[in-house]
């Protein structure tokens, strides 16, 4: 209600600004004939620039301080008697009661003469504040409309003014961008920290057990070994870069240099559809249908493939990354010069010849720099083996057998608790900051080896 | 002579076999390379087909819900209840909350398992023998809430008797279905004898019928009763999510975009923007999660388990895609239109966002479609900010609990009746499914309609 009722007043500041800057700017017009600088549409914008300001910083300090202001006011109402014979809990529930009684909702039970008193004293506070600060914006907003409209002359440089401010408003959003590459570095830097505070770095990069005691306490905090995820994670994505890269790489060199256009047209996008489909999708097919299908078929050639293990993880996981392997290969295959095919044809070459022994050779750092993508991907992916690795951290080699990753150890251990107290939670910013090193070196690699391919064929 | 002759024509027509040798080698290479090519187009081709086989035949029995037709008497001997309060004999409107709801807390004590069983009962054929616990196992627990629910919103109902649709258990749905096996013996069945002999009679009797389940559309997730368990809190949760994604990543991502191919100067500070950006987008969408927990909950305290979080964290890892396309579309409008606006005059700010920027609508619009579609699918990150907490309730406000459409599924896919949550958690994936690729066809069709104006 107070929101909208702000809104609407801020709103009607906005207009009645933008409106009188361009009133006053076709009066410049229409009296003298001159030229002005700046088309109308600009005075107004810089009115309103002018207009809104003021108003928004001061609102922007009220909603800022207000809560602890308003808090205070309470807190001053309630007689010194009573307050002394209040807990934390007692005043916060006495606070809760006066608030409820000003709102007009009021309180059940007996309700003292000085709780009804400190109540319509709070409400009038209330209203005195808002209608204040209110009044005190559109003020402020006012007075800087009335100076920034005096300011108009056919000479003023508005349009530069209003640029520079949009200018700036572009220059903020583009660092959201670096804000959020900050937060992330500074949430996992400080948090990995603290885990290193009750867990030895040495213990957590070389331990080989990884047995989190998430119900102990100081000295029996259990064991937070690395490898085993690394391993398990490694596993998988060895798996999923076997199925993911022969495949992904044959379909690539087969769309681009044999399939006739019209099946093109219709493979290419199908094939990229596997790429919008939703991880957890994934999951659910590898977990009710591969995994089964693959326990079956290893019991019919007698061995004992697990419905949930690395295999099944890592098959679906290569199905998932298919696409972005054809896609990365196939643009990279394209910007080999046809100058080097065409040599390799007229030395006699047949076309799997010419891709075999000209086009893959030429295009191979940027199908190495495609690989590594697909493999930064493959480590960072969580869904899939959320599901259906089996989630057992043990350090073992046999891809039949479950086994947990560092997504999936992160998920386990910090899913929605924010007491962020023990090793046990805290573990889970270590691992991602694991996860962030591994797959920031990979990509910087990858988008390096990329761009030099790129710039040699250029 | 000859001799020496007949030796050359013998080494060329060796050496005319070797090549033809040659060749036949390299030509079976040839078809085998290509062969190989073709077989890795059909294999992708067959995962996609495979997934969505797989996901759609398992999927479609859970649309098809078994609801029971009950005649329910309101009996006043079982319902020994206060009348519910009147707002005017209150002073204040908090003394009034409370005398509702400690009557609405009477009436939940009432045994409405009896109004159940009565009503079942009535339904039963004359002859029937299963006592309370066993019949009670074919309605769905929430039965008795639905019905508490009408007596609570029109306490006038005491003494008639009214015609109620209530959904049959789960496990009386998976009997019903056939998602359990018929032969299996006592010890196996989740249902005792007597209450399968009576589903099926009244199966017969019209008394269950079976119809399309609008209950996945229409009701909250729920534990208790997994047979009305939908997606609809689930839902609203992921169009919360959106919108926020919708209203911060895209003007944030245009603006950003245009600033550092438009604006920025060349210099090592946008260089800098320029590889972090290309990073971001690769980095694994769980650290985004991590970022989320830490930053927005831990620090800055927002609440847990909402979309506002969600939303948050969401638009963080769609900027880097909003931000790319829109690079990519601002470097493809033609220099001349560039020239023209400068030359009439246009200041640099008029010339991209009177001229270029328009221009370039397709390709963004494009670009929000399929990066909000990703964002749609994720599902990590959430779990780390605490959505996959239990809801049970749509979330009115960005501010409220609430999960989202991947999560209720990796929920829903972990319940332990899997004979009933397996169909279901196929059937959320194919709703999934479904708003996305209603969102890509859309992103095509606006992309080719508005192009060929252009």
């Amino acid at each position: 209600m107070n929101a909208l009722i702000v809104a609407g007043l801020l709103l009607v500041l906005l207009g009645v600004a933008y409106q009188s800057g361009w009133s006053r700017s076709r009066g410049l017009v229409t009296a003298d004939g001159v030229n002005i600088h700046s088309r109308p549409q600009y005075h107004g914008s810089f009115v309103a620039i002018w207009a809104m300001v003021p108003a928004l910083v001061i609102l922007g300090l009220w909603a800022w301080f207000g809560g602890g202001l308003t808090r205070d006011y309470t807190v001053s109402l309630i007689p010194t008697d009573i307050m002394t014979s209040l807990d934390q809990v007692g005043l916060n529930a006495a606070i809760a009661r006066i608030g409820a009684l000003a709102s007009g909702y009021g309180v059940t039970g007996e309700s003292p003469a000085w709780e009804q008193a400190a109540g319509g004293a709070l409400r009038s506070f209330q209203m005195l504040t808002f209608v204040g600060v209110l009044v005190l914006a559109l003020v402020a907003g006012g007075a800087a409309l009335i100076y920034a409209r005096s300011r108009i002359d056919a000479r003023l440089r508005a349009r530069n003014a209003v640029e520079r401010v949009v200018n700036l408003a572009l220059l903020a959003c583009s660092a959201v961008a670096i804000l959020t590459t900050v937060g992330i570095v500074a949430s996992l830097v400080t948090e990995a920290f603290r885990f290193f505070t009750f867990i030895h770095p040495f213990d957590f990069f070389f331990g080989t057990v990884w047995n989190p005691n998430n119900a102990g306490s100081a000295g029996n905090w259990g064991s937070y070994g690395l490898l085993p995820l690394l391993v398990g994670t490694l596993m998988i994505t060895a798996i999923a870069m076997l199925v993911a890269v022969p495949v992904g790489l044959m379909a690539a060199i087969y769309l681009s240099q044999y399939a006739p256009p019209q099946l093109r047209a219709v493979a290419k996008p199908m094939i990229e559809i596997l790429a919008g489909i939703p991880t957890i999708v994934f999951g659910f097919f590898a977990l009710v249908t591969v995994g089964p299908f693959l326990r079956d078929m290893g019991n019919l050639v007698g061995l004992s493939i697990n419905a949930t293990s690395a295999l099944t993880a890592g098959i679906v996981m290569g199905i998932m990354i298919i696409p972005f392997v054809s896609s990365l290969s196939d643009d990279i295959l394209n910007q080999v010069p046809r100058t080097l095919r065409d040599g390799a044809y007229g030395l006699g070459a047949t076309q799997s010849e010419t891709i075999r022994n000209v086009l893959l050779p030429a295009a191979l750092p940027g199908i190495v720099g495609a690989f590594l993508l697909a493999v930064s991907r493959a480590i960072g992916e969580t869904m899939i083996v959320v599901l259906a690795a089996g989630n057992a951290p043990v350090l073992r080699g046999n891809p039949f057998e479950p086994v947990a990753t560092i997504t999936v150890s992160i998920v386990n251990q910090l899913t929605g608790d924010t007491d962020f107290t023990g090793p046990q939670s805290l573990v889970g910013f270590a691992l991602g900051l694991t996860l962030f090193v591994i797959t920031l070196g990979l990509n910087i690699v990858a988008l390096y080896i990329v761009r030099r391919f790129r710039e040699q064929y250029e | 002579m000859t001799d020496t002759l007949s030796t050359t024509r013998q080494a060329s027509l060796d050496r005319t076999q070797r090549i033809r040798a040659g060749l036949r080698r390299r030509h079976l290479g040839e078809t085998i390379f290509r062969g190989l090519g073709l077989a890795a187009i059909v294999l992708a081709l067959g995962f996609v087909a495979l997934l969505f086989v797989d996901v759609v035949r398992k999927g479609v029995p859970a649309f098809t819900q078994s609801n029971l037709h009950l005649a329910v008497t309101f009996d006043p001997e079982l319902l020994k209840v206060d009348p519910a309060p009147v707002r005017d004999a209150f002073a204040s409107q908090a003394e009034y909350t409370a005398a509702s709801l400690k009557w609405q807390r009477d009436v939940a004590m009432l045994n409405w398992n009896k109004v159940v069983e009565a009503s079942l009962r009535a339904a039963a054929p004359a002859d029937v023998e299963i006592d309370s616990r066993q019949i009670l196992t074919i309605a769905e627990t929430d039965a008795r809430h639905d019905i508490r629910e009408m007596f609570v919103a029109d306490p006038s109902l005491l003494g008639q008797t009214v015609e109620v649709d209530v959904l049959a258990s789960a496990n009386a749905a998976n009997w019903i279905k056939g998602n359990i096996d018929r032969s299996l013996g006592d010890a196996q069945q989740q249902l005792s004898a007597p209450a399968r002999a009576l589903i099926d009679a009244f199966v017969e009797n019209g008394t269950i019928s079976n119809g399309f389940a609008w209950s996945i559309f229409t009701n909250v997730d729920s534990r208790a009763a997994p047979a009305s368990a939908g997606l609809l809190g689930a839902f609203v949760g992921t169009v919360w999510m959106m919108l926020i994604v919708i209203i911060l990543a895209v003007p944030i991502g245009v603006a950003a975009a245009v600033y550092l191919e438009e604006f920025a100067p060349r210099s090592r500070w946008t260089d800098l923007i320029e590889v972090n950006i290309n990073n971001l987008a690769a980095v694994p969408s769980i650290v985004f999660g991590l970022l989320g927990a830490a930053v927005f909950i831990n620090y800055l305290h927002l609440p847990i388990s909402a979309p506002i979080v969600g939303g948050l964290v969401l638009t963080l890892m769609t900027l880097p895609t909003i931000i790319i396309a829109t690079r990519g579309a601002l470097q493809g409008v033609s220099p001349a239109l560039r020239q023209a606006a400068l030359g009439m005059g246009a200041s640099r700010t008029q010339m991209v966002f009177h001229h270029v920027l328009p221009v370039t609508f397709p390709s963004i619009l494009t670009a929000t479609i399929i990066g909000v579609a990703q964002a749609l699918g994720e599902t990590a990150p959430l779990l780390l900010i605490g959505m996959k907490a239990f809801v049970a309730s749509v979330p009115l406000t960005p501010l409220d609990q609430a999960t989202a459409l991947p999560v209720q599924i990796y929920l829903w896919q972990g319940n332990e009746n899997r004979n009933f949550f397996e169909p279901r958690t196929a059937a959320a994936i194919m709703v999934l499914l479904a708003v996305m690729i209603l969102l890509n066809g859309v992103a095509i069709y606006l992309r080719s309609r508005l192009e060929k104006r252009a």
